[in-house]
């Protein structure tokens, strides 16, 4: 079972991974500055297979990539939100870091609490209930299933985003 | 036809295309700074292909520079290294990458530009189609010229009314902020239009565009008109407006009344007239960055620090934010103005803005800054506060050690 760390609203990338930390493209370097500052127990509590559950925004401001590779290095198997900032989005999904937009989840779990998220339908059981994210474009669902935004175009050029939009 | 971004991308991709249509278009150029382009080199490493074109690739030397640390100067390395296996010679290392981008002539009105920062939005005020992406899909761009993008909805600021004596650009962009929260164009453009924004000179207008981010928007753009080619050093090439556009909302504004704004911790869109603040103590006041860091607003803190002295409670750093602002600064007898006044004036480059170097804000810390991020730990400790304003409120606030309004200055 994955475990809940629950975030609030407007998480920036500053509080995921603050300016003075990132100097570094080491994911596992990253990996330990990962929230440092907004939650510094984050590393040490953290496994794999955790889930992130957080509020409107996340991943707001800077667009460093260091934020969701921090997540992604940490072990987090996915991040659920509300709502997410566009940049963050848009580098998870390149990243391979499975993202969900979830509006109901959050006011429905807690810190702590156990959850199963099942990556490929973007739901997840928690406290009994069911939650059904938001389905992703077509182009995002392209590059997931490729794995990453380097390996759809190592392998298959823009056509292959040409061809699902 | 259409708004300014769905003309903009009909004319790249050669078909009219429309807000929901995703397309694949050819950049004009791609940017990375000194820490979002390691990793860029490394995803573009990770293609195992050439360059797309090394004329239209710029590296910038601007968020740790002159470098404060090991690690900070191993990324330094790996650019240059990179830059020097690849044949870029756009490697510059003179003040903040977006005013950089401007100045250098990367930038033209009706193109299309990505880079890994967030802030790249700025080039809108040009009327060009400008977006910040992450390291990933700017190392994809370096390799194939290319990017995808949906074609956004638009926003329409429509804005009216006279700026009144200490009210700014940057007061507009906080008040609409303050209306429609931090996210209130996610995912959206930001057309900024009427007769306020068509009477602001481009500097201004590079404000407007490069806030357009910190409320969410993909890009934020003005319309062309003969200023902007001016401004280019260009021959006109005409206006470049929108036509018979559908618009997802239309804001209107009048900003007749509107008082100089402040944007009060934790978060942006915690935007209070400068009233209800006044006389809140500051440690640090810090005047530069992307968002006002060009010369027009170095005249403005000039013309009101001239023969004065900042307060000795505060710290008052001033960075010029291109060499070429710098010099501006220099011949027009600014720097000496700054530095008699008590300010400590640093290299062009981002400065405090995010806290990595010099000006880094200690615990229970309270800074006032022209640039436009106030999360927690944005400028160091979490624990700090940042209060973000226009360079007159700065300037004044400066001199009095606590937050001011420009206007009770003579």
């Amino acid at each position: 079972m994955a475990r809940v760390f629950r975030f609030g609203d407007g998480i920036s990338t500053d509080a995921i991974m603050p300016g003075r930390y990132n100097l570094t493209t080491d994911p596992d370097a990253l990996a330990k500055a990962c929230f440092i500052e907004n939650r510094p127990d984050f590393h040490e509590t953290v496994r794999t297979g955790d889930v992130i559950v957080a509020g409107n925004n996340f991943g707001c401001g800077s667009s460093r990539e260091h934020a969701p590779l921090s997540i992604k290095a940490s072990g987090v198997s996915a991040v659920v939100a509300r709502s997410f900032a566009r940049i963050f989005y848009r580098n998870a999904v390149n990243l391979g870091l499975p993202v969900i937009r979830c509006a109901d989840l959050y006011d429905a779990v807690q810190d702590g609490d156990e959850v199963v998220v099942d990556i490929d339908q973007g739901t997840i059981v928690a406290n009994g209930r069911t939650f059904q994210g938001e389905a992703p474009s077509a182009v995002a669902r392209r590059i997931s299933e490729a794995g990453s935004l380097v390996e759809l175009i190592k392998n298959h050029g823009w056509a292959a985003i040409e061809e699902v939009v | 036809m259409g708004t300014l971004v769905e003309e903009i991308l009909s004319r790249r991709v050669g078909r009219p295309v429309h807000a929901g249509d995703t397309v694949v278009a050819e950049v004009d150029a791609v940017m990375a700074h000194d820490v979002t382009g390691p990793l860029a080199i490394d995803a573009f490493r990770s293609l195992e292909m050439p360059i797309w074109n090394a004329s239209r690739t710029v590296f910038s030397f601007d968020h740790v520079f002159p470098s404060n640390s090991v690690a900070a100067s191993e990324l330094h390395r790996r650019i240059r290294e990179f830059a020097a296996e690849f044949g870029i010679r756009n490697l510059f290392a003179e003040g903040i990458c977006h005013l950089v981008m401007v100045e250098r002539g990367f930038i033209r009105p009706g193109g299309v530009v990505v880079g890994a920062d967030s802030h790249s939005t700025t080039y809108g005020a040009l009327g060009c189609f400008a977006t910040g992406m992450g390291s990933t899909d700017i190392g994809v761009t370096m390799a194939t010229g290319r990017s995808w993008f949906r074609v956004p909805e638009t926003l329409r600021i429509e804005v009216t009314g006279k700026l009144a004596r200490g009210v700014q650009a940057k007061d507009l962009a906080l008040s609409v902020i303050h209306q429609l929260g931090a996210e209130g164009a996610n995912y959206l453009a930001v057309e900024w239009g009427g007769p306020t924004v068509s009477a602001m000179g481009l500097s201004e207008r590079l404000t407007l565009s490069n806030l357009s981010v910190d409320f969410g928007a993909k890009c934020g753009l003005c319309e062309v008109d003969a200023k902007t080619w001016e401004y280019l050093h260009l021959p006109d090439g005409g206006d470049l407006r929108p036509s018979q556009a559908s618009y997802a909302e239309v804001l209107r504004v009048d900003v007749s009344d509107l008082e100089p704004q402040v944007s009060a911790p934790p978060a942006i869109e915690n935007v209070r007239p400068l009233s209800e603040l006044a006389g809140t103590r500051l440690d640090e006041v810090f005047i530069g960055s992307c968002a006002n860091g060009r010369i027009e607003d170095m005249a403005i803190v000039a013309g009101m620090l001239e023969g004065r002295q900042v307060s000795p409670t505060t710290r008052t750093i001033i960075i010029p934010g291109t060499r070429t602002a710098y010099v501006q600064a220099l011949e027009r007898g600014y720097i000496d103005t700054f530095v008699r006044a008590g300010a400590v004036v640093m290299a062009a480059g981002c400065g405090p803005c995010l806290g990595r170097q010099h000006g880094t804000l200690g615990p229970g810390e309270r800074a006032l800054s022209t640039s436009m991020r106030n999360y927690p730990g944005r400028m160091g400790s979490p624990d700090a506060e940042i209060y973000l304003a226009n360079p007159a409120v700065a300037a004044a606030s400066a001199l009095a050690g606590v937050i001011a309004d420009p206007r009770e200055e003579n």
